[in-house]
This record gives C-alpha cells, sequence and structure tokens, in this order.
C-alpha cells in the first residue's frame, strides 16, 4: 500500500481566473478514506480555499457527486483504494455551470424537476378525515425504484444529449415525473404527458444508457424514459385511430 | 422554461465556467462510440430500404432489367458492401431487441414480467414473422 496519493483537482476561482486549472495535491493514503474523506483532508490540513459541496458521506443526500478519472461518482461511496495508483483527477460534474471549483450550479435542474410536477397531483384532495390514501405492496413496488433517485445530477453528468442540448430535461427529472405517474394515488398523468412528451422532453432523449450505468440507487432513468416513449406513441396512436381515443 | 427557482440564475452568467463539448466528445469512453456506432448503423438500415425499393422497380421493368440488377449484385463491389450491411444490420436488429425489455414492462398476476420472458417473445416473434415470410416465398 502507498504512504500517499496525488490528487488532481480542477480549481476554478473566478475572482482570480478566466479559466480553470489544475492543482494538485499529495494527501496520505488510508484504507479505509473514500475520495470524500481526502478533499476533507485537503480542506482542513492543506488548503481551506478548495470548495465542494457534501454532507451525509453515506451516499443519501446527493450533494457529493464530481467526476472522477471521468466518470461521474458519488467520492463519498468511491474507496480511494479503488483508484490506485492514482493520481486521482477530480472535476466538477460534466454539463453544469461551474460556480467555483467543483461545486456546479443546479438552478436548471432544480427548475426543470418544478416542471414535471414531482409530486402527487390530485383532482379533488380528500379531506384529512377520510383517512389516508392506502396503496398495496404491488402498488408500491409499481415505482419503488423510481422513488430511489437522490438528485445527485450523476446521470445528467454521464448523458452527452443534456450536454449538447442544454433544454433537454434530463434522466433524472423525467425518471421522477415516471415515479408520480405510476403511483397508484396520483392523478397528474395528462399534465405531465404535456411536459414530457415534448421534443425536450423524453423525445430528445437517444437512449445512450450511460445515465443508468452510472446511477448510484439503479433508478434506471434510461429505462423510465423508453418506457414513458412508448406510452406516449401508443397515446398517440390512440388519439389518431380511435375517435375516443384521448378522453 | 419555467421560472428559475433560483432568481440570480441565468444561463449565462459572466463568472460562471462553462466547459465546451469537444467534437469527438463520443470518443471519451467505450459506450460513447458504441452507442454513435450504433448510431450510424441507422444509415444502413436506410439503405436497405432503398435497395429493397430499387429492387421492386427492377422487378416491374421487366426480367432483363432485374437480370442487370442481379448482376450488378454480384459484382465485387456491392458484395462487399452488402456483406457490411447485412452484418450492421444484424448487429443493429440485436441491439433493438436486446433494449426491448427496457421499454416494455409486462405485468401478469400482479408481478412484472423477467426481462429474459420479454426478450425471448420477441424473438419468438422475430422467427415467427421471418418462418411466414420464408413460407410465402417458397411456396409461390
Amino acid at each position: 500500500m502507498p504512504e500517499a496519493v496525488a490528487i488532481d483537482i480542477r480549481r476554478y476561482r473566478p475572482e482570480e481566473e478566466a479559466e480553470p486549472h489544475w492543482q494538485r495535491y499529495d494527501v496520505p493514503f488510508r484504507r479505509e478514506w473514500m475520495v470524500l474523506d481526502a478533499l476533507n483532508y485537503i480542506k482542513d490540513e492543506v488548503d481551506g480555499t478548495l470548495a465542494y459541496r457534501w454532507s451525509c458521506r453515506m451516499g443519501v443526500c446527493g450533494s457529493c457527486g464530481m467526476m472522477v478519472n471521468g466518470q461521474p461518482t458519488l467520492t463519498c461511496a468511491t474507496y480511494l483504494e479503488s483508484l490506485l495508483p492514482g493520481p486521482i483527477r477530480v472535476e466538477p460534474l460534466r454539463g453544469l455551470p461551474v460556480i467555483r471549483d467543483l461545486v456546479g450550479e443546479l438552478s436548471d435542474f432544480l427548475a426543470k424537476l418544478k416542471r414535471v410536477k414531482p409530486w402527487i397531483e390530485r383532482e379533488e384532495e380528500r379531506p384529512t378525515a377520510a383517512g389516508e390514501y392506502l396503496q398495496t405492496p404491488a402498488e408500491v413496488a409499481a415505482y419503488k425504484q423510481y422513488a430511489m433517485c437522490i438528485n445527485c445530477l450523476l446521470c445528467y453528468a454521464a448523458c452527452p444529449i443534456y450536454e449538447l442540448e442544454p433544454e433537454f430535461l434530463g434522466p433524472a427529472a423525467i425518471a421522477l415525473a415516471q415515479r408520480y405517474n405510476l403511483d397508484s394515488r396520483d392523478e397528474g398523468h395528462e399534465e405531465r404527458m404535456d411536459v414530457l412528451s415534448t421534443h425536450d422532453g423524453i423525445w430528445a432523449c437517444t437512449f445512450v444508457g450511460e445515465c443508468s450505468t452510472v446511477c448510484p440507487k439503479n433508478v434506471d432513468p434510461a429505462g423510465a424514459i423508453q418506457r414513458y416513449k412508448l406510452e406516449a406513441a401508443l397515446d398517440w396512436a390512440k388519439s389518431v385511430v380511435l375517435p375516443w381515443g384521448r378522453q | 422554461m419555467g421560472a428559475p427557482v433560483n432568481p440570480a440564475y441565468r444561463r449565462y452568467h459572466p463568472k460562471w465556467h462553462r466547459d465546451r463539448m469537444p467534437i469527438f466528445w463520443w470518443l471519451r469512453q467505450l459506450s460513447y462510440a458504441r452507442f454513435i456506432a450504433r448510431e450510424l448503423t441507422s444509415v444502413v438500415v436506410a439503405y436497405a430500404a432503398v435497395l429493397l425499393l430499387v429492387e421492386l422497380r427492377a422487378i416491374s421493368l421487366g426480367p432483363e432489367a432485374f437480370d442487370r440488377f442481379t448482376a450488378w449484385l454480384r459484382s465485387p463491389i456491392p458484395t462487399v458492401l452488402h456483406v457490411f450491411a447485412l452484418a450492421a444490420l444484424i448487429w443493429h436488429a440485436l441491439t433493438w431487441l436486446h433494449l426491448a425489455p427496457r421499454a416494455l414492462v409486462v405485468r401478469l398476476g400482479g408481478r412484472r414480467l423477467p426481462d429474459a420472458a420479454v426478450l425471448l417473445g420477441h424473438y419468438a416473434a422475430w422467427i415467427a414473422a421471418s418462418a411466414l415470410l420464408l413460407w410465402a416465398v417458397l411456396s409461390a
């Protein structure tokens, strides 16, 4: 085992430089350290000016996504040991504007997420006194996979379409729309179809499939999008063939 | 676009750094290159459709025209081209079939049918359609 490992970090300090530059840090190697632990070591012991996001350290909050050796990665869930001998290259997530160092700007995603209405839409809310909306285990299983999304945006960083066409809603937003579409308590399917079945929605996706490969929660956004394409196409065909096809 | 969540957000904020996407982005990793190669096989699919139309036209023009067409098919360059086209078409068809279970979720008796079953169904339909076509050609 090595005593130290070199980490190359792409720095960007807008008040001092117009373009990002690479900076090397040597950190002690510890078997139990994740990439995030190494970044925390740099921040605490070597260079306090380094900026990056993190919170839970256990793969739940979705804040610490970065490009590690060119791959979108949750730095709290990746052992330094798995990246030996180094140097390890750490960059901000691809496709997002960079505010500073490893911090990407998330507003574009958050606005898109809001557009797909990722909450339970009801035509009429039931009064609280009427009790909760019950679901069978099978009804929960229908959407649970998509509910595991932690909004870490690794899928956006893996998607070349999002980089080429920034208007694209993107993998996580569509997977989360599907999460609610497939929920038996939800009635917002039609409204979401107007946002999703558009050029900037599901039809922008060409099924590269990398979003599902990098997803740390096995959400399979690519699968969600292809399922939705099939559904939207059938919906359209019904409305053309059958005069009563579209309610 | 709806109203951005952060009112200060601008897509082209002067202080934010945006990377330019390189033209050869698809050489970044093998999976991207494989994706682009697969997309390019669509050109071969279009070519096969045009070739079929040309063949139909040759048939409609009579035996001489059809003989001329088949003679052209047998010459070296089209032969090499069509061996390549056949390989590309088969790859296109197989990858298409293997993507089908991702898009098609079938539920039977409250359970999701496994991907392998959906895939086998597609293969069965493919073989059945080919057999039907073969039977129609041979019995004509």
